[in-house]
């Protein structure tokens, strides 16, 4: 029997198929299929999208990545993807890639702010660049220059802009987008565990017999994870329960035992409901059962509380853009309308639904609650003064302020609160709590956070395989970089913070830069870096990895800064976007696998890449972005003395006589000090990894680019992202967050930190599994030993007792008494809509990749305004009818589907984020978790009219 | 008050839709036996508006006056955000599309079928190529969207990447009946030990064939597509009732006793004849 020699004979496997089933291949055709895989380099890397964390093995061919595979070696997803996983190899392929650097210019060449954009050279771009900082850091000193971060930077981006900004531009306005994923879920940790990330790790899924999603909705945005839930789910089908908690059904419902569909923001209720049932079963607590580990709660727990009154994280009374007060209620920037919801950040009138949670707390319905701006502070209080925290959430009151659907009766909303809570306390049951979003964005995000382990703690469900309460990220990095590089305004790598002076002072040593050079205050978070644009206080803000304008709520006052003020915004991307389009400056950046990259996943896994190919046009990372800025500056530069600015009330003294005493010279540039210093020269090009592969920034490419100096682009002559990340990951070694050596990274499918003795953890603070749980707890079970917040005051619910001295509780984690809230607006008269916002699993976040790629593009076009067919009759429109969405702040306007994926309860409509053409965040409002700063996106008051 | 206001709506355009229909008959009949004179055959994978009447029917009842066509390009929903008006699902063929000349067909991986609750392109139909009854409930009396009937939805489970263990589901999605049309057939995936096949099946008896899913579908070539569903569907024999689906006698339900009856070659021969015939030996 003969065999055509066709196409897919070139593909070797065909080949080895052919000959598995004893089919004959002709020699010719045999060469050919070793022709085709010679050409083809397979390579692995981790998926580009989203905090999951998929390895995908790459093969490139004629410097162009032509296919994708699913890596079968990957533990996360032994080599499936998700749609677009499966689209990897097309997303940096756009015809309308960024090629070179584009500047707004007048006819006459010069910068012009209402210029039109035309094509620079990288030496004029970074020479705007470099005039515009020195102007911002005359103004307004290291406070006026911002940089819009990302859970999307690789570890060595990220790292490097961190270190050019806080220990070369002495400032500390450098936040990430992920301010708007996962800040919650850190101040979580941080109160709960005193240091950041999750206990647990993927492998519960495997291991737990229920699964509740609160606030999130897996199969969109974790589809691989959810595809193990489901397979747990048919493993078993009696035993594993799924629950999904939140304020529409979506498509991870259709898996759900049952669904809970509550009133936004009454998870606060629902998480108290639970504990109050753990509590008043339990014998202690007055009931008949032995319900709380009191074993466990008494080695390892101590109960706390914190004011209530914080405040929505929105704009304060006297800040710049809301002064002058007018007569009408206008304030500033501000109208009327938008006031009537700021004026609660001041003080606000106590509502009826949260009167009662709030009585412990010496609140009743009618008082005015005056807001300070959110708070950390927290103290000790007894096992009484929590309960007592606990009484008013009884079934009745969760029930009546929670169930949010008003087609669903009260007796079968209380069924499920009862059968939820049966389920967390059943003896022996397994129990995994997984949130996204939906708790993460929210006005009191770090409250709900810290109320998911207060359950799991007393019922000693959490740190154990199996069980445990465990926030998923968002983005690719949001863990990886954001978080455990710190780039964060208030943070430095591996936990340590600006406000901290040990921590200054040892990142100071390992940059060799002198002590007193980092800024200590750490105020500018990714929302405040916008309104510092509105203010005047920012004056030069540089995008990079995200799509800070179209990805930030109420953006109409942010896009309006940026185009009218007196300020200079670059972005780098690969693509045009949103922000692109706001900016003065555009800069072609080098996507994903065009460059050599570290992420960290939601697991705490820890994936590095080799760059697979030579990025397009003269696009380079935003590695050498930065580190071709740090060449523009020098000590004299930088390094003076700064008036006290913006947040910051004290001057900033000059480090530059310090500088000099280290051996550094006026003209010292940072480039010589932060990254070509002797310790970097030490990773040389001859390193092993480097053969048979690119490295743009060590090595320069065959492009030969046309470099920020006007000359040919050479490469720096040393192995810049091994040293960054070797050099990052000191930080953590020895300290909880061990990071193994760069080189073991390219041999293995990721490792989840703290790896010990090449040894990787699954569990922390378990001393079974995690070795720092071991060492602080011989002999025990477990150890919480994160260092943040271990001494405290006591006192009552109201109050801390400051005069009997703190205590210190090491190796303990908190439970939290904290009560329901208001979010700052709910529907009213006129806007009588809950309106919120996400995402959809065909795009990635802005879509400024995916909505590029054609196959993911004709699924979904574009966002539609999911809303109740009852709603759509109210209002008069027919689904596939467009509609104005409308809130005190913009107004959009958006497709109405009635019977989609996702299907809202009467009075609450759903539109994710993704299409710049229906731009539903200058709709949003920009409240805030006072605590975390992470902005609300899940809920707001709208209109809907037919449009 | 909407309910009330719709039946309204929809009486008075049977109304003129009936006038329509015998003017049709008449007065344009020569145009109708113009049409029927080119004999250019229709494919048989020809996807017709909601409530088409059989393929022969229709062809001879349309009378290739585009009114479906004209309502589905100008029902309100078929506007961009700037108001401009989208290409329409509805195309009346011509020369070149293996389609009979002028009469109406849809495309899905071009343009779907956005199963409007209003069935835009139906009421107006003049001729009763488009039967509006196919498309009333006959309880509510009402316009019922999940009656229409383009085709059905096939899935290509070689190509799915649904069936690789991929997680996908756009169609799913995509589909306005979603989880009665198109439904998730979970399955445990023994090679990765701990992932779930998540996969698309069509349910034929509520697919109305809109092709949504087609649209939406990521792979090159689609892998879930709409036929005719005479095309799409097999026929089991009406001889034999699922004993474990109650429902299932409906399917049989026309069954009479004058159909019962086999004959094949051998029954041609009465047993008289057989017998007969003998052995030889």
């Amino acid at each position: 029997m003969g065999i055509n020699r066709r196409d897919f004979l070139k593909s070797s496997a065909a080949v080895a198929a052919a000959s598995a089933v004893g089919i004959s291949v002709p020699e010719s055709a045999k060469a050919a299929a070793n022709e085709a895989e010679q050409g083809w380099r397979w390579d692995k890397a981790p998926c580009r999208f989203c905090g999951t964390g998929c390895g995908i093995m790459l093969a490139t061919k004629g410097g162009k990545i032509v296919a994708v595979k699913g890596d079968p070696a990957a533990p996360v997803n032994r080599g499936l993807n998700c749609i677009k996983g499966y689209f990897n190899a097309k997303i940096m392929y756009g015809a309308d890639r960024l090629t070179q650097p584009l500047l707004r210019m007048n006819e006459k060449g010069e910068f012009d702010k209402k210029g039109k954009f035309k094509p620079v050279s990288w030496k004029r771009a970074f020479d705007e660049m470099e005039k515009h900082i020195r102007k911002a850091l005359k103004e307004k000193g290291p406070e006026g220059v911002a940089v819009f971060g990302s859970g999307q930077y690789t570890i060595m981006e990220g790292y490097a802009a961190q270190k050019m900004v806080k220990g070369g531009f002495r400032g500390n306005a450098i936040d990430p987008n992920a301010r708007h994923c996962m800040a919650s879920a850190v101040v979580g940790f941080y109160q709960t565990f005193g240091i950041d990330e999750p206990s647990g790790c993927y492998d519960d899924i495997e291991l737990t017999d229920t699964i509740v999603a609160w606030g999130s909705n897996m199969a969109e945005m974790h589809p691989i994870l959810w595809s193990r839930v489901t397979d747990r789910k048919l493993s078993d089908p009696d035993r594993v329960k799924v629950i999904n908690i939140q304020t529409y059904t979506h498509r991870s419902c259709d898996l759900s035992d049952f669904n809970i569909i509550f009133r936004p923001n009454t998870d606060l209720a629902l998480w108290n409901y639970i504990a109050r049932e753990i509590v008043t079963r339990d014998k202690k607590g007055g009931g008949k059962e032995d319900i709380i580990d009191w074993d466990f709660v008494k080695k390892h727990i101590v109960f706390t509380v914190g004011p209530v009154n914080i405040g929505y994280g929105m704009r304060r009374a006297g800040e710049k853009s809301l002064t002058p007060v007018n007569p009408d209620g206008s304030a500033g920037k501000y109208s009327a309308k938008e006031m009537k919801i700021i004026n609660k950040e001041m003080e606000k009138k106590v509502g009826k639904l949260e009167a009662p949670a709030l009585a412990p707390y010496g609140y009743k319905e009618g008082d005015t609650m005056k807001n300070t701006a959110g708070t950390l502070a927290h103290w000790m209080i007894s096992f009484e003064e929590y309960k007592k925290s606990l009484e008013p959430f009884t079934l009745d009151y969760v029930a009546s302020i929670a169930k949010g659907d008003p087609d669903e009766s009260i007796e079968s909303f209380k069924k499920k609160l009862k059968m939820l809570a049966d389920l967390y306390i059943e003896k022996d049951r397994k129990v995994v709590s997984f949130w996204t979003m939906g708790m993460n964005q929210h006005t009191r995000g770090t409250w709900v956070n810290t109320l998911s382990y207060n359950v799991h703690f007393m019922l000693n469900k959490q740190a154990k395989p199996g069980s445990g309460a465990f926030s998923l990220t968002g983005q690719p990095s949001a863990c990886g970089t954001a978080r455990e590089v710190g780039t964060f305004c208030h943070r430095l790598p591996a936990d340590l913070m600006v406000k901290n002076p040990k921590h200054r002072a040892k990142t100071e040593k390992k940059w060799m830069i002198p002590e007193g050079t980092i800024n200590p205050v750490g105020k500018q978070h990714i929302v405040a870096i916008h309104r510092g644009l509105e203010d005047g206080l920012v004056k030069f803000a540089w995008v990079n990895v995200c799509n800070a304008f179209q990805d930030t709520a109420n953006a109409n006052h942010w896009i309006k800064a940026a185009r009218e003020m007196d300020n200079f915004i670059v972005t780098s991307d690969g693509y045009p976007g949103i922000s692109a389009m706001v900016s003065d400056l555009v800069l072609p950046s080098a996507m994903i696998y065009e460059k050599w990259g570290g992420y960290g996943n939601a697991e705490r896994r820890t994936q590095l890449w080799k760059q697979q190919v030579v990025p397009v046009g003269q696009a380079m990372s935003d590695t050498w972005q930065w580190v071709e800025l740090s060449k523009r500056f020098t000590v004299k530069d930088l390094w003076g003395e700064y008036a006290p600015s913006g947040p910051r009330k004290k001057p900033l003294p000059s480090v530059i006589e310090a500088a000099k005493k280290m051996g550094y010279k006026e003209d010292t540039t940072m480039y010589e000090i932060l990254f070509a210093n002797k310790e970097a020269k030490k990773y040389t090009i001859d390193d092993p990894l480097l053969k048979g592969f690119d490295d743009s920034d060590s090595l320069g490419d065959n492009r030969k680019i046309i470099g920020s100096d006007g000359k040919e682009w050479k490469g720096y002559g040393f192995f810049i992202h091994k040293y960054l990340f070797e050099e990052y990951a000191w930080f953590g070694r020895g300290h909880g967050h061990d990071l193994a050596p760069f080189d073991v990274y390219h041999k293995v499918r990721g490792l989840k930190w703290p790896v010990v003795d090449g040894k990787e953890t699954a569990w922390r603070f378990n001393v079974k599994y995690d070795p720092y749980a071991a060492k602080a707890n011989p002999g025990g079970d477990f150890a919480f030993y994160g260092p943040l917040a271990k001494k405290l005051f006591s006192g009552t619910l109201t109050k801390p007792d400051k005069k009997a001295g703190k205590t210190p509780i090491p190796n303990k984690a908190k439970i939290f008494a904290r009560p329901y809230m208001d979010p700052p607006e709910m529907p009213d008269k006129e806007y009588d809509t809950w309106l919120c916002t996400g995402r959809v699993l065909e795009h990635w976040h802005s879509g400024t990749m995916t909505m590029r790629v054609p196959e993911l593009f004709r699924a979904v076009p574009e966002a539609l305004c999911y809303m109740h067919p009852k709603d759509a009759q109210k209002h008069g429109v027919k689904r596939g009818e467009l509609v104005w969405v409308e809130s005190r702040r913009g107004k959009v306007k958006a497709r109405v589907e009635t019977r989609g994926r996702n299907r809202p309860p009467r009075g609450l409509v759903f539109v994710p984020w993704f299409d710049e053409k229906v731009f539903i965040n200058k709709v949003t409002l920009d409240a805030t978790c006072p605590m975390s700063k992470q902005t609300d996106y899940k809920k707001c008051a709208v209109k809907i009219t037919k449009a | 008050m909407a309910d009330k206001k719709k039946v309204e709506i929809s009486s008075r355009r049977r109304f003129f839709t009936n006038i329509a229909h015998n003017v049709g008959l008449g007065a344009m009949g020569t145009l109708l036996l113009a049409g029927y004179a080119q004999k250019a055959k229709s494919s048989p994978l020809t996807l017709r508006p909601p409530a088409a009447l059989g393929e022969a029917d229709f062809i001879k009842t349309c009378i290739k006056c585009g009114l479906c066509a004209e309502a589905c390009v100008n029902r309100p929903q078929n506007r961009d955000k700037e108001g401009n008006q989208k290409k329409g699902t509805l195309k009346m063929a011509k020369a070149n599309d293996s389609v009979t000349i002028g009469t109406p067909f849809f495309t899905p991986r071009d343009v779907p079928c956005f199963m409007c609750d209003d069935i835009p392109c139906v009421p107006v139909c003049p001729s009763g190529a488009l039967d509006i009854n196919k498309v009333t409930n006959p309880k509510t009396k009402k316009l019922d969207f999940k009656m229409m009937d383009m085709g059905v939805a096939v899935v290509d489970v070689h190509s799915c990447i649904a069936f690789w263990g991929l997680q996908c589901d756009a169609c799913y999605r995509a589909c306005p009946l979603l989880d009665e049309a198109i439904k998730l057939q979970y399955n445990r995936n023994s090679r990765t030990g701990k992932h779930a096949f998540l996969e698309p099946v069509i349910n034929p008896d509520v697919c109305t064939g809109c092709g949504l899913c087609e649209k939406a579908c990521v792979t090159e070539k689609p892998a879930i597509f709409v036929l005719p569903r005479e095309v799409a569907q097999g026929k089991p024999g009406d001889h034999y009732v699922r004993g474990w689906d109650k429902k299932d006698q409906q399917r049989v339900k026309d069954r009479k006793a004058s159909d019962i009856k086999t004959e094949d070659e051998r029954s041609s021969k009465t047993p008289v004849d057989y017998l007969n015939k003998g052995l030889e030996y």
